[in-house]
């Protein structure tokens, strides 16, 4: 018997009962439909997550003045100035692997632009910032050394900025103001979308870090030299958590913290966004995996309680079968290609029902979606061992039949 | 195996040699024997009517001829080769190549067509798939059904399906046909035609053996045997009635 012989036989067979043959896939098909579906919202999201996350820029390590919330309670943040220009410098020049130290302040405020006016977020910045966080320029130009040694009145703005003060209008060259201070957009940036919190990170305006201190009422306070955080660009390659480790030691010797003092600023690594990121995706996967494990469980265990009934009501066809020079190999073979068949038609089903699940709750929800051929391939594989598993016990049953019972089975 | 039994034939030697044969059955603390110390021999072309009492030990006696089953005790040589000592698989290939069955309920697969069913033993013979349909063709044809090749059973009579039964029993050109109470569903005019249509297969030269009940049956045959209690008791020949 060949296996087209046989494959023809289970075709027959499944055709004999079609209702109870779907509703014998139904599990399979809601198994694997379930899991394409899940692979593909779960990897779009990781899809988008990655791309949000390439946005902030690689290997940076981002220091803030004010010490961190321990146990709830922050303590004395923002109360020192802290972090200064000066550690910025230290950092770049003590710490081995830095390419960049970007020191940066931030104020929240309105912007003016005629009659229109927007509550947005103003950064102080050297042009190396824009290097650090991978700020490209859209329109324009960026800030530059001179601007920040002069202090120059000029403004960078953000797209969302653009958007809400100038309509479609061309905002390079144009007057703005920040609380009395007039400035001159120099440039648009170029967007970034949201980041991984899901907040608008076009929403913002850069000025030169001499600018804002000088001209925001408030803001040098006692130190002109303070900063409110600085990016720490780090080589490729290098070692995130000794770098940390590193720019700690240096911080707190510089501030004379002594042994068990809390430190006075913050610390992160962006990479560590990506590691939490990474993680719930690993639980999500592992919670797709066990949801597949069950319903292909249950799908398994369907296939071999209709092989089993199917076996009993073929007795006498199985008896004719082994009287005229069926091999119990022959007989065997045809049950297992037949619960595969029907596994792997199940399967086929699932798939077509999971892309359209993903497509459907793409244009539904809007969550981006992926299919992902990899989980096709596995689920379809995955079908066919479980037809072959759950029908190896029917078929083995079905094989050692004694014909000559089975011939006077009624 | 089954070409080498037929070619290892020569004309004379016969084609059932049993010897001794037993069969006993244990349930539980009583032993049946429902087949007892048999000795036979059946020449190629014979025609032989099996009869006797039920539980008699003819279907035993047909299955162990068959290769369906293994004695307990005795041999059986068929067409020279002693069948006790082939694997299961080597029995399959027998029983597929050199033996035909036909059974009291015919046995056709409901859903298939009459010429599916006949080509059935085909598929177990490694026949290549173009030679499947015409072989089976002229084996409905030779039971007088090649119009109805497209039928399924259930839009065939009883005789019908039958002789669609004998044109799968005939398709892969046995030495041997064993039919196990071949007329036992069937009216009397239709049994006729059913050993009118043996007998023609047999004047061809294929060698038959024929379990029934009913003597009237038996007539077409050229040889009874007898059997009471799993034992041989009356082997004989007579002049067969011509059945048409
Ligand atoms: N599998 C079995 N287990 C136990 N006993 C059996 C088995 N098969 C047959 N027998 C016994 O063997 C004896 C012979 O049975 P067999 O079927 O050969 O009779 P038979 O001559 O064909 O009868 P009938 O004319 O009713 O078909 C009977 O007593 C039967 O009960
Ligand atoms: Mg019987």
């Amino acid at each position: 018997m060949t296996a087209w012989d046989a494959f023809r036989s289970a075709l027959d067979s499944l055709r004999a009962n079609p209702l109870r043959s779907a509703l014998t896939m139904l599990g399979i098909v809601i198994g694997v439909a379930a899991v394409i579906a899940m692979v593909a919202v779960g990897a779009g999201a990781r899809d988008q997550v990655l791309r949000q996350i390439a946005s902030l820029g690689t290997n940076l390590i981002m220091v803030g003045q004010g010490s961190i919330a321990r146990g709830g309670v922050k303590l004395g943040a923002g109360t020192a100035s802290s972090l200064t220009e000066d550690d910025a410098l230290a950092v770049l020049t003590d710490i081995p692997g830095v390419v960049v130290t970007a020191p940066s302040v931030r104020w929240g405020l309105q912007i003016v632009a005629g009659n229109q006016n927007w509550g947005t977020v103003l950064f102080g910045i050297t042009p190396d910032y824009m290097d650090a966080r991978d700020w490209s320029v859209a329109q324009g130009r960026g800030l530059s050394d001179e601007d920040v040694a002069q202090a120059n009145k000029v403004v960078v703005l953000g797209q969302t900025v653009v958007r809400n003060l100038f309509g479609g209008g061309d905002p390079i060259g144009e007057p703005v103001r920040v609380f009395s201070t007039p400035l001159t957009v120099i440039g648009v940036l170029g967007e970034k979308g949201q980041n991984t919190q899901g907040q608008d990170q076009d929403d913002v305006i850069f000025v030169p870090l001499s600018t804002a201190k000088r001209n925001i009422p408030g803001m040098a306070k006692s130190n002109p030299r303070f900063i409110h955080t600085m990016v720490v660009k780090m080589r490729d390659g290098a070692d995130m958590a000794e770098a940390q480790a590193e720019i700690r030691d240096l911080l707190r010797q510089r501030h004379r913290l002594i042994p068990g003092q809390d430190d006075d600023f913050w610390m992160r690594d962006l990479t560590e966004v990506s590691a939490t990121r990474d993680a719930s995706s690993r639980a999500l996967s592992f919670l797709l995996a066990a949801v597949a494990a069950v319903s292909l469980l249950v799908g398994g265990i369907g296939i071999m309680n209709i092989m089993l009934v199917s076996v009993t009501e073929r007795t006498r066809e199985i008896g004719l079968r082994l009287a005229i020079g069926a091999r119990r190999r022959d007989i065997l073979v045809q049950f297992l290609i037949e619960s595969t068949t029907l596994s792997l038609i199940g399967a086929a089903v699932g798939v077509a029902v999971g892309i359209g699940t993903a497509m459907v709750v793409a244009a539904l929800a809007g969550w981006p979606t992926l299919i992902r051929l990899d989980s096709v391939v596995l689920a379809v594989v995955v079908s066919g061992l479980v037809g072959v598993f759950f029908g190896l016990y029917p078929a083995r049953r079905a094989a050692r039949l004694n014909p000559i019972e089975a011939l006077r089975h009624e | 195996m089954a070409s080498d039994l037929r070619e290892a034939a020569s004309p004379s030697s016969p084609l059932i040699a049993v010897e001794a044969l037993t069969r006993h059955y244990r349930m539980g603390p009583q032993t049946v024997h429902a087949l007892d110390d048999v000795t036979v021999t059946i020449r190629r072309g014979e025609f032989v009517a099996v009869m006797g009492p039920s539980g008699s030990g003819k279907s035993t006696f047909m299955n162990l001829l068959g290769c369906l089953d293994r004695p307990d005790a005795g041999h059986y040589r068929l067409d020279g080769q002693e069948v006790a000592g082939l694997t299961s698989d080597e029995l399959a290939a027998v029983r597929n190549r050199a033996i035909g069955f036909v059974f009291q309920s015919f046995n056709l697969l409901p859903r298939q067509t009459a010429l599916a069913n006949v080509m059935l033993p085909m598929v177990y013979a490694g026949v290549g798939h173009a030679a499947r349909a015409e072989r089976a063709l002229a084996a409905l044809d030779s039971v007088g059904l090649r119009e109805r090749a497209g039928h399924r059973p259930t839009q065939l009579s009883g005789g019908q399906q039958q002789r669609v039964a004998i044109a799968r029993a005939l398709v892969n050109a046995p030495l041997l046909l064993l039919a196990d109470e071949p007329t036992g569903a069937l009216d009397t005019a239709t049994s006729r035609e059913i050993m009118a249509l043996f007998q023609r297969l047999n004047r061809r030269g294929i060698t038959i053996v024929l379990v029934t009940h009913e003597p009237e049956v038996a007539r077409f045959a050229d040889r009874v045997l007898q059997f009471r209690d799993g034992r041989l008791i009356d082997d004989a020949r007579q002049e067969p009635e011509v059945a048409a």
